[in-house]
């Protein structure tokens, strides 16, 4: 019996039943689809955690105003001033660039228009900080931030929302919060998103925000660049050395908080990745769910075909053919749930990446295991019922009605 | 060269029914020539099937040993046993056993597919035109009266060209009209040179072959030939 033959034997038998093979189908169809697509929306969270990080800057410190428990909420405290911002600066020889920022929700209106944003002040540095390329125009200067210049850059989003219609930015006056400021720049798209997206965001000099938006001198956080990766941890604790030398309360503990921007998202992206380790796991369960399906509907078959099994030892079946005859039937009840769940999985990544606005990534490494399972499954769960059909009298199952 | 088909010396085949064993088969010596056509006959509980499975090949003896066509297969293995079923034997079953879902050439190609043969429809149509089917190449069992599926099944049992054809009551599930057709088709293969077995308990169906072996109670009993051979009329 070639295996051709057994091919051919079992797609005519599949396909006499087709209601019942495509359900019992369906198990390794959603399996297979559920891996691909587990993995696909696990892989596009990562990547889009890695442009984040990109999109926040390389080598990035953050130190933020530490929240104490009897300071009125809503209220930021009167921790992280300029000058710290200087101190980093001189006493750090490892940092490339520093600068305070101060961030504040505002109003702009532009002709008609009237939108809600974020303006962050900085001292020019945080353009290389932030990572910020421009579109269009020029970004502002020292000398602007000493004048308290109103002048500003808009983030890509901003810049949309306003002046939608294509037209150029550069020279228009938009009411920030009540004050007329120059738009000197334009952002270029970054597409981090989320939370402080830096597309949604107004840089304006330092000085500027605080004397004429916030009229507040406390930073909302300070951001300081490291030469490079390697000096990171001991930036971070310099950093940390210095601050606490002036900023720490009479009880002894510190009014800020310092830390490294890329391990945050590190450990943000650690969870996701164990989050997806999770879902793929269930995703597999319902893969072997789905095998139990088959090997279920296959021990039906063998049973229901007993009169055929013995015709066929009868007739010169060896074990091994009926044995290869009732595995490639599983097989191919498994291979084809891989092929429609590796097509559904594939639109499912596309589909709810989108819903929850993730780049929608699909592994090939995934699908080719998610497929290779879903084989693995056919061979392993139809085994029995082969074997049981393989190993039958032929007497026993002629007689059999 | 002139081996018997069958030659049996000694067979016996014991059945443990729990703690009883029961005797089906004791000592049974038997010989059919090349070209016999037998009946084997007997009531329930005789041992005539339980000699049939031995003859056939799809079932061991207790003890004794058997030839077929000068082979001794009594203690071979399982899947050898299924190649010799394959090769020499030819099944014809009570209830025609053909594969529903296939078409009367499909169900004949079958034994050829078991046997590696490549050109199988060739063989395959022949054997249906020698029973008379070559019109109903293309019909499945479902659009075939009795006798016409007994046809099939006759050609699949001859599309191997075995040494011999088993009958297990082929003429059980029909009626007595069809009956005569299928037993002329089998008259005519004797004649052609084929060594012909059938299992039956109706001596109507055992007057038409050429010999008569009874069964009772496991052991052979009678053993003639027929005399007044009925001829069966050709349809």
């Amino acid at each position: 019996m070639t295996l051709l033959d057994s091919l051919s034997s079992a797609a005519s038998s599949l396909a006499s039943n087709k209601l019942r093979s495509i359900l019992t189908t369906l198990g390794v169809i959603i399996g297979v689809a559920s891996v691909i697509a587990m993995v696909g929306i696990a892989e596009g969270t990562k990547k889009q955690s890695l442009e984040r990080l990109e999109a926040l800057g390389s080598n990035l410190i953050s130190v933020m105003p530490q929240r104490r428990w009897n300071v009125a909420p809503g209220e930021t405290p009167k921790t992280l001033q300029m000058e710290d911002v200087e101190l980093i600066r001189r006493s750090v020889p490892t940092v490339m660039a520093v600068t305070g920022e101060v961030r504040e929700g505002v109003t702009v209106k532009y002709g008609s228009l009237n939108e809600r944003s974020q303006v962050t002040g900085g001292l020019p540095e945080i353009q290389q900080i932030r990572n910020v390329k421009l579109k269009e125009g020029r970004f502002f200067t020292e000398d602007e931030n000493e004048q308290i210049a109103k002048v500003c850059v808009l983030g890509f989003d901003i810049y949309d929302r306003l002046f939608g219609d294509g037209t150029s930015a550069l020279g228009a006056i938009v009411r920030i919060e009540g004050q007329d400021f120059e738009v000197i720049g334009i952002a270029s798209f970054k597409g981090g998103g989320g939370f402080m997206n830096p597309d949604d965001m107004i840089y304006a000099p330092i000085n500027t925000v605080i004397n004429r938006i916030e009229r507040d001198e406390s930073l909302s956080s300070i951001s300081v660049q490291a030469m490079n990766s390697d000096v990171m941890p001991y930036t971070l604790a310099e950093v940390q050395k210095t601050l606490a030398s002036v900023r720490t309360d009479a009880g002894g503990e510190e009014l800020f908080r310092a830390f490294n921007q890329g391990e945050l998202i590190e450990t943000a992206e650690e969870q996701s990745r164990i989050l997806s380790l999770l879902l793929a796991g269930v995703a597999s369960v319902s893969l072997l769910v789905g095998g139990i399906g088959i090997m279920n509907i296959m021990l039906v078959s063998v049973t229901e075909r007993t009169k055929e099994i013995g015709l066929r030892k009868a007739l010169g079946a060896t074990q091994d053919a009926l044995l290869s005859q009732f595995l490639l039937e599983s097989i191919m009840l498994c291979l084809l749930g891989g092929v429609v769940g590796v097509l559904l999985g594939i639109g499912s990544v596309t589909f709810v990446a989108g819903l929850m606005g993730v780049p929608p990534v699909i592994v090939p490494g995934g699908v080719v295991i998610a497929f290779g399972f879903a084989a693995l499954v056919g061979i392993f769960f139809g085994f029995y019922p082969a074997y049981l059909a393989a190993r039958m009298e032929p007497i026993e199952a002629l007689r059999s009605e | 060269m002139n081996n018997p088909v069958i030659e049996t010396r000694g067979i016996s085949k014991d059945y443990e029914m729990g703690t009883i064993v029961v005797h089906a088969l004791k000592n049974v010596d038997l010989s059919i020539d090349k070209g016999e056509f037998v009946a084997i006959m007997g009531p329930s509980g005789s041992g005539k099937s339980t000699f049939m499975n031995v003859i056939g090949c799809l079932d061991r003896p207790t003890s004794g040993t058997y030839f077929l066509d000068g082979r001794e297969v009594s203690k071979i293995r399982d899947d050898d046993l299924a190649l010799l079923r394959n090769k020499f034997i030819g099944f014809v079953f009570q209830t025609f056993n053909l594969l529903p879902r296939a078409t009367a050439l499909h169900n004949v190609e079958l034994p050829m597919v078991y046997a590696g043969a490549r050109d199988r429809s060739g063989p395959a149509k022949a054997a249906l035109e020698r029973v008379g089917l070559s019109q109903r190449m293309d019909h499945r069992p479902n659009e075939m009266s009795g006798g016409q599926q007994q046809r099939v099944a006759i050609a699949r049992a001859l599309v191997n060209e075995p040494v011999l054809l088993l009958a297990d009551e082929p003429t059980g599930n029909l009626d007595s009209h069809t009956t005569e057709e299928i037993l002329a088709l089998f008259q005519e293969l004797n004649d052609e040179g084929k060594t012909i077995v059938i299992v039956t308990h109706e001596e109507d169906v055992a007057g038409h072959c050429k010999r008569i072996v009874r069964f009772r109670d496991g052991e052979i009993v009678g053993d003639e030939s027929v005399q007044n051979r009925v001829v069966a009329r050709r349809a």
